[in-house]
C-alpha cells in the first residue's frame, strides 16, 4: 500500500500548469503602433445587472476612441477585461495577471466598495494608475486614498449631502432611517444625520434599522420604522432588498403621510425592475436617462442606443466616462508611463455626458454629480421628475477638511 | 401591544416560508444523510419558475395559485432528476462525497439560471385577490402574508399525513431510522431516494414560487436561504419535522423582535441562536442521539507510511516546486503560491476530515483568523513580518481551543453547524469592529519587507513554511496521536474503552488544524496586501471543504492534488470566460461521476491494482 507516490501526480499537474500560465497569453507587436492596453476588473458574474451596462459603456468609449483614431498619434486603445467574482483577493490575483502576463498600462473598473480598496493598494503598491469607476467608499480617495488612485462616481458622502439639502427644505423632524449593515449603509446613514444636523439642529432620529445585504426581513422591518412613528424616512437599502421594502411598505402604510428620502433610487438600474410599483413621490438621487437634453448627453444616449439597442443605465455613463478619461489622461500625459499619466489625471478636465467634470488634484475625486428629484410612474414605469442636476463640485467638504483626512 | 401582536404575525409570515424550504431539507438529509448544498438552488428555481408562471397564468386566483403549484411540482422532477442522474451513482463513495455533487449542481444552476432569466431582479404579480392588507388592530397588514401564516401548518399536517397513514410514509420513517435494515427487508431504496427527492425539492421549490408576491426574484436566493435552512434543521433536530416546525417559529420571532432591540445584530443572530442550541442540546430541540447519523468516513484502507522510492516523493517534488521561479513569470509564481497556500488549507481540514472524521463548515475561520492576527500586528504594531507571521498560527489556534471545546462535543452534521456557527461569530465581530479590524473595508498594506517583497522570494519563502507545515500534519498523521485519533474516528466507543480520551484527541487536533490554517492565512495575507472579512465567509469554508472532497478523504496526498486542481481550475476558467461558475460546476460534475472516490483515491486505486495484479 503506497499512497505518497501520488504527491507526484498533483506535483506533476501543478508544474506544468504553471509553465501553461508562465507564457504570456497575448503577443505583442513591438512595432511604435502596439495598442495602449487597460486591464479592467469588474464583477460581471456577482453583480451583472449592474456590470454589464457598465461594460456596454466603456466598450462605446474604447470603440469611439478608436474610431477617431486612437490615443498617441494611432495607437489603439485595447481592453483586456476580467471578472474578480466578487471577491477582494481574487481581484489582486487578477491585476497581477493584468499587469504581468497581459502587459497593460493602466487599471481601471471594479463595483465593491472592498474590492475596489483592495485594487487601489495593488496599484499603489505596483505604482500603476487606478480609475475606480463605481466603488462609493469615501475612504477609496480620502482616508486610504493613495497617489495612483482616481475615482469617478460622486461617492457616499457626496450623495448623501445632495439628499441633505432636499431633507433640510422638508418640515419633517422626527427621522428613521434604514440601511444595508455594511460600510457603504453605515457612512451613508452617518454623514446623512451629521450634515442635516448641522443644518436643521432641530431634528431627531427616532429609529435605525440595519438589516443584513441582500436578507431584509421586510415586514418586521417595516413594522419596526411605523412603530417609531417618524415623519420621514431615510433609506440606503438597494435591489431586491428595496423592491421588498417598497412591497411592504406599501402594504403596510409605512410611506402614507411620510416623505421618503432614498439614495441611488432614482437610478434606472433600481428603478426600472420595479415597474408600476415604483415608489411614488420619493426624493431620491439617479439618472434620468429618457429627460435629460444637454447636447453632450444627447449624442451619448444616441450612440448607446444605436449600438445597443437599449437604453443607457447608470452605470453605462460611469463605464463611458472611466475610459473617456483615461483616454484623455493618455493623450494629456503625452505618454503612457505611469507617473505621467498619474500627473495628467490629477486635475484633468473632460466633458461627460452628464456634463463638465474634473478629477480633482486634491484627492483624485471627481466632480460627477448626480441627479436629485421625485419618483413618479408613468406609463407603467417609475421615472424622476421635478429634478435638477447636483454638481459633485458643490457637495464636497472644504479642502483642508479633506487634506486632514488624506494620509499622504 | 397591537404593534406587537403585528410584529408577531410577521415573524410567522417569515417563519412559514422558512419552514415549507427546511422541512423539504430536513426530509432529504433524514432519509439520504446527503448534505445536499443544491437546496436553495431549487428554492431559487422554484421562485423563477414561478415567476415565469404567474406572470402567464397569474390574473386569476386559479391561475396563480395553478402557477404556484405547477413550479413546485417542476422543481420536484428536477430534484428528482439529479437523484436518478448524479447522486444515485455516487451512494457507495464515502459519506459526503455527494455534498461536492450538489455543489457542483449549486455552480451550474448559479450560470443557468442567469442565462435563462437574465441579470435583472425580476418583480412578479401580486397574487390576485390578495392584494391589499386587512386592519388588525388598527395596524395593516398584509392578505398575503397572512395566508402565508396559515400555509405553514397546513403544510406540517399534510407531511404528517403523508409520513403517518402512508405506506410511503412509513417506508421513508423506517429509512430513516435505519436505512440497511429497511432496504434488507426489501424496500427498494434506489425508489424510495427518488420519491424522498421529489417530495423535498417540490417543497423547496413551493417555498420559493410563494416569494413571488413578495420580493424581487434575483440570483443571490440561492445562497440567502441554503445556509439559514441548515441552521434551521440542525436547531430543530435533523430528521425532525416538528423540530423544524418550531425552529422556523423561534428563528422568526427572533427575527421580527431582535431587531427591535439590537438593529445591528442581524448579520449573526440565527448563528448566534444556534450556537446556544446546540451547546445546551446536543441533537438539537427534537433531535434524538440515535437519528444522528455515524460521524465516521468510510475510509477505505488505512493509511500507511510510504516505504522505498516513493519516501522520497515529497521530498522531490519540493525540490521541483523550488525550481519553478527558474522558468517561470511572476503571475504563474502568484497562483502557485496561492496554491502552495491553499494546500495546507485543505491539509490542516483533512486532518479532521481525513483522520478525526470531523466535518467542519467553519474552517475558514481560522484561515482568516491568522490573516487578520498578521494583518493586526503589522497595523497596529507595524511588526515585522516574521513576527506577525508567528502571530498567525497563534491567535488562529488559541480561536480554534475556544471554539473546539465546544465543538467537538457534538457529532456528525451538529458538529459542523457548530463549527458553522462559531465561523459566522467571528466573521461578523470582524465584520463590524471598525475601530480595530477596519470591518468590511478590511486592512491594507500588509505588504511582505522589500527581502520577500520579490514574487520569487515570497513564493520560496511560502514553500518552506507551508512545506515545514504540511510535513509536521503528515508526521502527525503517523505519529501516535495520528493513530489515536483514526481510532477515535473508527470507533469511538472502542477507543475509549482501551482508555483513550477520544474527546481530548479531537480538540488538540481542532487547535492544530486550526494553526495550521492561520498559517495558511498569514501568507495569504501577506501575498495579497491586504485582507477582508471574507476570507472567514461561508465561501472559502466550502472552498476548502470541496477541495479536500475533490482530491479525496482516503489520502494524505488528496487535498493537496485537490487544492491544486481546484484553484487551477478556477483562476483558468475565470480568466477565460464570464461562465466560470458553469465550467467549474461541471468539471465538478464530470469528476464526481468519473472518480468516485476522489481523485487521488482513483490514483491509489490504480496503483493497488497494478502492483497487485
Amino acid at each position: 500500500m503506497n499512497r505518497r507516490h501520488f504527491l507526484l501526480a498533483p506535483g506533476a499537474a501543478a508544474l506544468a500548469a504553471a509553465l501553461c500560465v508562465a507564457a504570456p497569453s497575448a503577443s505583442h507587436a513591438q512595432a511604435g503602433s502596439q495598442p495602449i492596453r487597460v486591464g479592467e476588473i469588474n464583477s460581471y458574474t456577482g453583480l451583472p445587472a449592474f456590470t454589464i451596462p457598465y461594460r456596454q459603456g466603456w466598450q462605446l468609449a474604447v470603440e469611439e476612441v478608436n474610431a477617431a483614431g486612437g490615443l498617441l498619434g494611432g495607437r489603439k486603445l485595447e481592453v483586456v477585461s476580467r471578472d474578480d467574482a466578487g471577491k477582494p483577493d481574487d481581484a489582486v490575483r487578477v491585476a497581477q495577471e493584468l499587469l504581468s502576463n497581459e502587459k497593460v498600462e493602466l487599471l481601471a473598473g471594479t463595483y465593491f466598495s472592498h474590492v475596489g480598496l483592495a485594487v487601489a493598494d495593488f496599484a499603489a503598491r505596483n505604482k500603476l494608475p487606478f480609475v475606480a469607476a463605481e466603488p462609493l467608499t469615501d475612504a477609496i480617495t480620502w482616508t486610504k486614498g493613495n497617489r495612483y488612485t482616481f475615482r469617478l462616481r460622486p461617492s457616499t458622502y457626496m450623495q448623501a449631502a445632495m439628499l441633505v439639502e432636499e431633507a433640510a427644505k422638508l418640515p419633517a423632524k422626527r427621522w428613521a432611517t434604514v440601511a444595508p449593515n455594511y460600510e457603504y449603509g453605515q457612512s451613508a446613514v452617518q454623514w446623512f444625520r451629521q450634515l442635516l444636523s448641522e443644518k436643521r439642529p432641530d431634528v431627531e432620529f427616532v429609529a435605525e434599522q440595519w438589516p443584513a445585504q441582500g436578507k431584509l426581513e421586510a415586514g418586521p422591518t417595516v413594522q419596526a420604522l411605523a412603530a417609531a412613528k417618524p415623519d420621514a424616512i431615510f433609506n440606503v437599502t438597494f435591489g431586491a432588498d428595496l423592491a421588498k421594502f417598497v412591497r411592504e411598505g406599501e402594504g403596510r402604510g409605512l410611506f402614507r403621510n411620510r416623505t421618503v428620502v432614498s439614495l441611488l433610487t432614482g437610478e434606472p438600474e433600481y428603478l426600472d425592475p420595479m415597474k408600476d410599483e415604483a415608489p411614488e413621490g420619493w426624493i431620491v438621487t439617479g439618472y434620468p436617462q429618457e429627460q435629460i437634453d444637454t447636447p453632450e448627453h444627447k449624442a451619448f444616449r444616441e450612440a448607446y442606443v444605436k449600438r445597443f439597442n437599449e437604453p443607457p443605465r447608470q452605470g453605462s455613463v460611469v463605464g463611458y466616462a472611466t475610459f473617456k478619461a483615461i483616454a484623455a489622461a493618455v493623450e494629456k500625459a503625452g505618454s503612457t508611463d505611469a507617473e505621467k499619466v498619474v500627473d495628467a489625471l490629477s486635475g484633468l478636465a473632460l466633458s461627460s455626458p452628464f456634463g463638465p467634470i474634473t478629477f480633482r488634484a486634491l484627492d483624485h475625486q471627481a466632480t460627477m454629480g448626480a441627479y436629485v428629484g421625485k419618483t413618479t410612474v408613468k406609463d407603467g414605469q417609475g421615472v424622476m421628475t421635478g429634478w435638477r442636476y447636483a454638481d459633485g463640485a458643490d457637495y464636497l467638504p472644504s479642502d483642508e477638511a479633506v487634506r486632514k483626512m488624506r494620509p499622504e | 401591544m397591537s404593534f406587537y401582536l403585528v410584529q408577531f404575525l410577521s415573524g410567522l409570515a417569515t417563519a412559514a416560508t422558512l419552514f415549507l424550504v427546511s422541512s423539504g431539507l430536513t426530509i432529504v438529509f433524514g432519509v439520504t444523510r446527503i448534505v445536499n448544498f443544491a437546496h436553495g438552488s431549487f428554492y431559487m428555481l422554484g421562485a423563477y419558475l414561478g415567476w415565469t408562471l404567474v406572470e402567464r397564468w397569474g390574473g386569476t386566483p386559479l391561475g396563480f395559485w395553478g402557477a404556484v403549484a405547477a413550479a413546485s411540482l417542476a422543481v420536484g422532477l428536477l430534484g428528482a432528476l439529479m437523484e436518478v442522474g448524479l447522486l444515485r451513482r455516487l451512494y457507495r463513495s464515502p459519506e459526503l462525497f455527494q455534498l461536492l455533487a450538489t455543489f457542483g449542481v449549486v455552480l451550474v444552476v448559479q450560470d443557468a439560471a442567469s442565462w435563462i432569466w437574465g441579470s435583472e431582479d425580476l418583480l412578479g404579480r401580486r397574487a390576485p385577490g390578495l392584494r391589499g392588507s386587512v386592519d388588525i388592530l388598527d395596524q395593516p397588514f398584509p392578505l398575503y402574508d397572512l395566508v402565508l401564516i396559515g400555509l405553514g401548518p397546513l403544510v406540517l399536517g399534510l407531511l404528517w399525513l403523508l409520513f403517518n397513514r402512508t405506506r410511503w410514509g412509513t417506508l421513508v420513517r423506517a429509512a430513516t431510522q435505519d436505512r440497511d435494515m429497511a432496504s434488507a427487508l426489501g424496500v427498494d431504496p434506489a425508489r424510495l431516494f427518488t420519491g424522498v427527492l421529489f417530495l423535498g425539492s417540490a417543497l423547496a421549490g413551493l417555498g420559493g414560487a410563494l416569494q413571488v408576491p413578495r420580493e424581487a426574484v434575483n440570483l443571490h436566493m440561492d445562497m440567502a436561504i441554503v445556509v439559514e435552512a441548515f441552521v434551521v434543521v440542525v436547531v430543530g433536530g435533523m430528521g425532525s419535522l416538528t423540530g423544524a416546525f418550531i425552529a422556523s417559529l423561534l428563528i422568526g420571532q427572533l427575527q421580527a423582535f431582535g431587531i427591535l432591540v439590537f438593529p445591528q445584530i442581524t448579520l449573526v443572530l440565527v448563528f448566534l441562536f444556534m450556537a446556544v442550541v446546540l451547546v445546551i442540546r446536543p441533537y438539537g430541540l427534537l433531535g434524538r442521539a440515535e437519528d444522528a447519523p455515524p460521524t465516521a468516513a468510510s475510509p477505505g484502507p488505512p493509511l500507511i507510511a510510504a516505504t522505498g522510492v516513493a519516501r522520497w516523493a515529497p521530498a522531490l517534488l519540493l525540490a521541483l516546486l523550488a525550481a519553478v521561479p527558474l522558468v517561470a513569470g511572476d503571475y504563474a509564481l502568484i497562483v502557485l503560491t496561492e496554491v502552495v497556500i491553499l494546500a495546507l488549507l485543505a491539509a490542516s481540514l483533512h486532518l479532521l476530515i481525513g483522520l478525526g472524521g470531523l466535518v467542519s463548515f467553519g474552517h475558514a475561520a481560522y484561515f482568516g483568523l491568522g490573516a487578520y492576527g498578521a494583518a493586526l500586528l503589522v497595523k497596529h504594531f507595524a511588526a515585522p513580518m516574521p513576527m506577525a507571521l508567528a502571530a498567525a498560527p497563534l491567535l488562529a489556534g488559541l480561536g480554534a481551543l475556544a471554539a473546539g471545546w465546544f465543538c467537538v462535543r457534538r457529532s456528525g452534521l451538529y458538529f459542523a453547524m457548530l463549527t458553522l456557527a462559531f465561523a459566522q461569530i467571528v466573521w461578523s465581530v470582524t465584520f463590524q469592529w471598525y475601530g480595530v479590524t477596519g470591518g468590511d473595508n478590511g486592512i491594507l498594506g500588509v505588504w511582505p519587507p522589500d527581502w520577500a517583497a520579490g514574487k520569487a522570494a515570497y513564493y520560496w519563502l511560502t514553500l518552506a513554511l507551508a512545506g515545514g507545515a504540511l510535513l509536521l500534519l503528515r508526521r502527525a498523521a503517523f505519529a501516535p496521536f495520528g493513530y489515536t485519533l483514526r481510532a477515535g474516528r473508527d470507533s469511538a466507543l472502542r477507543a475509549e474503552s482501551v482508555g483513550i480520551d477520544v474527546r481530548r484527541h479531537q480538540w488538540l487536533s481542532f487547535a492544530l488544524a486550526g494553526s495550521a490554517a492561520g498559517l495558511a492565512g498569514g501568507l495569504y495575507a501577506f501575498a495579497k496586501g491586504s485582507v477582508f472579512p471574507t476570507l472567514m465567509a461561508v465561501p472559502v469554508s466550502v472552498d476548502a471543504l470541496v477541495m479536500v472532497l475533490m482530491g479525496g478523504i482516503q489520502t494524505l496526498s488528496g487535498p493537496v492534488a485537490g487544492a491544486a486542481l481546484f484553484h487551477l481550475l478556477e483562476t483558468e476558467a475565470m480568466s477565460r470566460t464570464d461562465w466560470w461558475r458553469l465550467v467549474l460546476g461541471a468539471v465538478i460534475l464530470v469528476l464526481v461521476l468519473a472518480f468516485p472516490k476522489g481523485v487521488a483515491g482513483f490514483v491509489r486505486d490504480l496503483w493497488t491494482r497494478g502492483r497487485d495484479s
